[in-house]
């Protein structure tokens, strides 16, 4: 167990940070100030520390967590891999051959 | 005030709608009014609605799942008399009402009558298989079973006020966009799917964590019963693919509310993305609705063979090699979508490969029947009627994965036929067979034989004669879903289909009189189910009494063996005195989770019809209730072992003065 105050300083810190990665996305939108490829590109990179933060902090995922859910996350990372990756490739693939 | 409810939402426009709105609410009312009778309302609330015993959501999820069984099967009924009679006529269905038919029937089956069978059957019987008292998140579970009614009832409630979707049960835009179809129909769709989704999401987390954490400390993940395997990696299916479908719907509510262009023909809108996002958890949902019915067959077949379940060990891998490979297909729903030939040819051959771990699983329970003395209970027939049916099922399906001859019966009967051939061998006969297997465990006597072998009899006649025309009438190229064809040469098979049904028909029937006269019947000495392990079982959860105590086992079982219980038995410890017992901590009811479920129901409703301040109450309300349960602090109450006591010596005191042996069902 975890003291008190630690535990609740990790979850503000975590909080910060997820509502600034937010806010970055948001503000990238809203702003238009960089052209459209790179805001996708500052969507999806704030995203993945998004889940970072989220796990880490929030969920207290480091390098003491037990194996197996190391394991589990393993398994989400292959299905994730695959939904994620599987979808890119059908849609870019349709892209080129029906242009949409 | 009402958006776009009003007067004429009332389905005075048709006869046929009017009389299905009738039915529903004279069926509403009915209820209502034998409750108030017999003055149960009380009983209902504390005992059942409230409850979190996880045996009595079990029940309260199958009681659902059948009578939206019955209400999947009247479209069904009235698609095939449309069929069968509607040769250069329009039949006794307009075009719209048949389009609404199909996309019920579908979306009902799946989403109102399988999901919820499947999960009463893991409700019932997973914890007292891996020795558990209960769940891991009861009150998680409460809200699930809630969700999930609260989606059925928006679909019920769509036959009295407004109309229900036509674009049928996967809702494929642009078609299901605000811009072709701006009624209601599509949004009854869309949040009963929706609503109900995020229940099963819940119930996948819930089972996985039950699993993994709260089996008895003796019992390692290789001494699992394998319907809890099938049950673990239909959890981890749930959980991942669920949530696809919940942002898709939600996308596609977006879409219709708020005009956004996700999926629109204009303004950058790619349709094809839903249907991408659709299948994403559209595969992994066949393999939800299909591996704990294979969970089923393996625990039925152990038992009715009187054998070790043959290779359990590759019926573990073979499950688990399925629960990976079915997130790597999902292209194969739409070949014809226009991917180049390179995607088309590794998702069919990914489809082709999960062919091979479910012809394991096949011969596996070809060979544990082998040499058996096979005792031919209600639930193995059904077993083997699946077996030499499924793998016709199967055959076409690995011939639907070849992407050229997908082509070519894409959208058409054949294919409607192979999917009804691997769903109602592969889910829907599993669940009967759980059913008549675990009914006596749930309730405390059995179902009667008689009516269940006929009940088997007259589903897998009218199987074939329904579905075998259909694979031929997809060769005679007719397509999907027509309310009426020029074609003389289709009307005979359509006739012969619309025979089937009525057999299948025949067999619900049995099943009601089954259900009718075992509850008629079931004091009589033979029916009642004393021991608590009326077939001679060989897993834990025939350790338990039938019912079982609210506690389930009053002591941890401990496991030294696959088939636990049979080594108990074997070694004369099935029965050994338990005491001293101790004081258990359960779970204590509460209705939070059937007010969060009506507020579901309030808020899909609001939002179809655009009644937006309900919608802000409903928000409000779910906070509320939320908050509520956050803040309460005795959420469990203690059963003394005083109490225990009592109840477990009456249970021993009863097994020894009865003549009935376990197992002894048959003599």
């Amino acid at each position: 167990m975890q003291p008190h105050s630690s535990n609740t300083r990790k979850l503000v810190t975590g909080f910060v940070l997820a509502l600034a990665l937010t806010l970055i996305a948001f503000a990238a939108v809203w702003t238009l100030a960089f052209p459209v490829e790179l805001t996708f590109g500052i969507i999806a990179i704030s995203a993945l520390f998004q889940v970072a933060v989220h796990l880490h902090y929030f969920l207290g995922i480091d390098s003491k967590t037990p194996v197996e859910n190391i394991l589990a996350m393993a398994f989400a990372g292959v299905l994730i891999f695959l939904m994620v990756g599987g979808s890119l490739w059908i849609m870019f693939d349709l892209y080129e051959r029906m242009m949409m | 005030m009402l958006g776009r409810l009003g007067f004429d939402s009332l389905p005075f426009y048709s006869p046929v709608a009017f009389g299905g709105a009738s039915v529903t609410v004279l069926g509403g009312l009915a209820v209502f009014v034998l409750v108030t009778y017999f003055g149960k309302w009380r009983y209902f609330w504390e005992e059942w609605l409230t409850s979190l015993d996880h045996k009595r959501i079990g029940i309260m999820y199958i009681v659902l799942a059948l009578i939206m069984l019955v209400r999947g099967f009247v479209d069904a009924l009235m698609m095939r008399a449309q069929q069968a009679i509607a040769l250069n006529n329009n039949g006794y269905l307009a075009p719209e009402h048949f389009d609404q038919v199909f996309s019920s029937h579908g979306t009902i089956m799946i989403f109102f009558m399988a999901m919820p069978f499947l999960t009463g059957l893991v409700n019932i019987v997973v914890p007292q298989q891996i020795g558990a008292r209960d769940v891991a998140f009861p009150f998680m579970n409460s809200i699930s079973l809630w969700l999930t009614a609260a989606g059925a009832a928006l679909v019920m409630v769509s036959l009295v006020i407004g109309k229900f979707s036509t674009a049928g049960w996967t809702g494929y835009p642009p078609y299901s966009g605000a811009l072709y179809s701006p009624g209601v129909g599509v949004d009854y769709w869309v949040w009963a799917v929706l609503i109900s989704g995020i229940g099963s999401t819940m119930t996948g987390i819930n089972f996985i964590v039950t699993i993994i954490k709260c089996r008895t400390p003796s019992m390692r993940l290789m001494q699992m019963p394998l319907f809890t395997w099938t049950i673990l990696c239909t959890s981890a299916l749930m959980a991942f693919a669920f949530p696809a479908l919940t942002v898709v719907t939600a996308m596609l509510a977006l879409d219709r509310v708020l005009e956004f262009h996700f999926f629109t023909n204009a303004l950058g809108g790619n349709m094809m993305n839903y249907v991408n996002l659709f299948w994403i958890w559209g595969h992994p949902e066949v393999y939800i609705l299909i591996l704990p019915a294979f969970g089923v067959y393996s625990e039925v077949t152990a038992t009715f063979s009187q054998k070790r379940l043959f290779g359990y060990k590759s019926l573990v891998y073979a499950t688990a090699a399925i629960t990976i490979l079915s997130f790597s297909v999902w292209l194969h729903h739409f070949f014809t979508m226009g991917s180049g030939p390179n995607v088309n040819a590794v998702f069919g051959m990914a489809t082709m490969i999960i062919a091979v771990p479910t012809g394991v699983k096949i011969f596996d329970w070809v060979f544990t029947m082998y040499k058996g003395r096979i005792i031919f209970h209600p639930s193995m027939l059904f077993t083997i009627g699946f077996l030499i049916t499924f793998v016709i099922g199967g055959v076409s399906g690995v011939l639907l994965a070849i992407p050229p001859a997908d082509f070519l019966m894409h959208n058409s009967t054949f294919l409607v036929a192979h999917f009804h051939n691997v769903l109602i061998p592969g889910a829907v006969f599993g669940y009967f067979a759980g059913f008549q297997y675990w009914f006596p465990k749930a309730v405390g006597f059995k179902l009667n034989k008689k009516w269940g072998v006929r009940s088997f009899w007259f589903w897998i006649i009218g199987f074939y004669v329904a579905f075998m025309p259909l694979y031929a009438l997809g060769f005679l190229g007719m397509t999907r879903r027509m309310e009426r064809y020029e074609l003389a040469e289709w009307q005979p098979y359509l006739m012969v289909a619309a025979l089937g049904a009525l057999f299948v028909l025949m067999g619900i029937i049995c099943q009601g009189m089954q259900l009718y006269v075992s509850i008629r019947d079931r004091d009589r000495e033979q029916n009642m189910d004393v021991t608590g392990d009326p077939y001679n079982g060989r897993t834990l959860e025939w350790q338990t009494s039938s019912p079982p105590a609210e506690y389930n086992f009053a002591k941890i079982p401990e496991v030294r063996e696959l088939d636990a219980f049979w080594d108990m038995k074997q070694r004369g410890v099935a029965y050994a005195p338990q005491a001293p017992y101790e004081d258990i901590h359960l779970p204590r009811n509460t209705g939070i989770g059937v007010f969060l479920g009506g507020l579901g129901f309030l808020l899909g409703f609001a939002v179809t019809w655009y009644i937006w301040w309900l919608v802000a109450l409903c928000f409000i309300g779910i906070l509320t209730c939320l908050i509520v349960r956050a803040s309460q602090d005795h959420t469990f109450e203690i059963i003394p072992a005083a109490e225990i006591e009592a109840h477990e010596t009456a249970r021993f005191k009863a097994l020894a003065e009865h003549k009935q042996a376990p197992g002894d069902f048959w003599s």
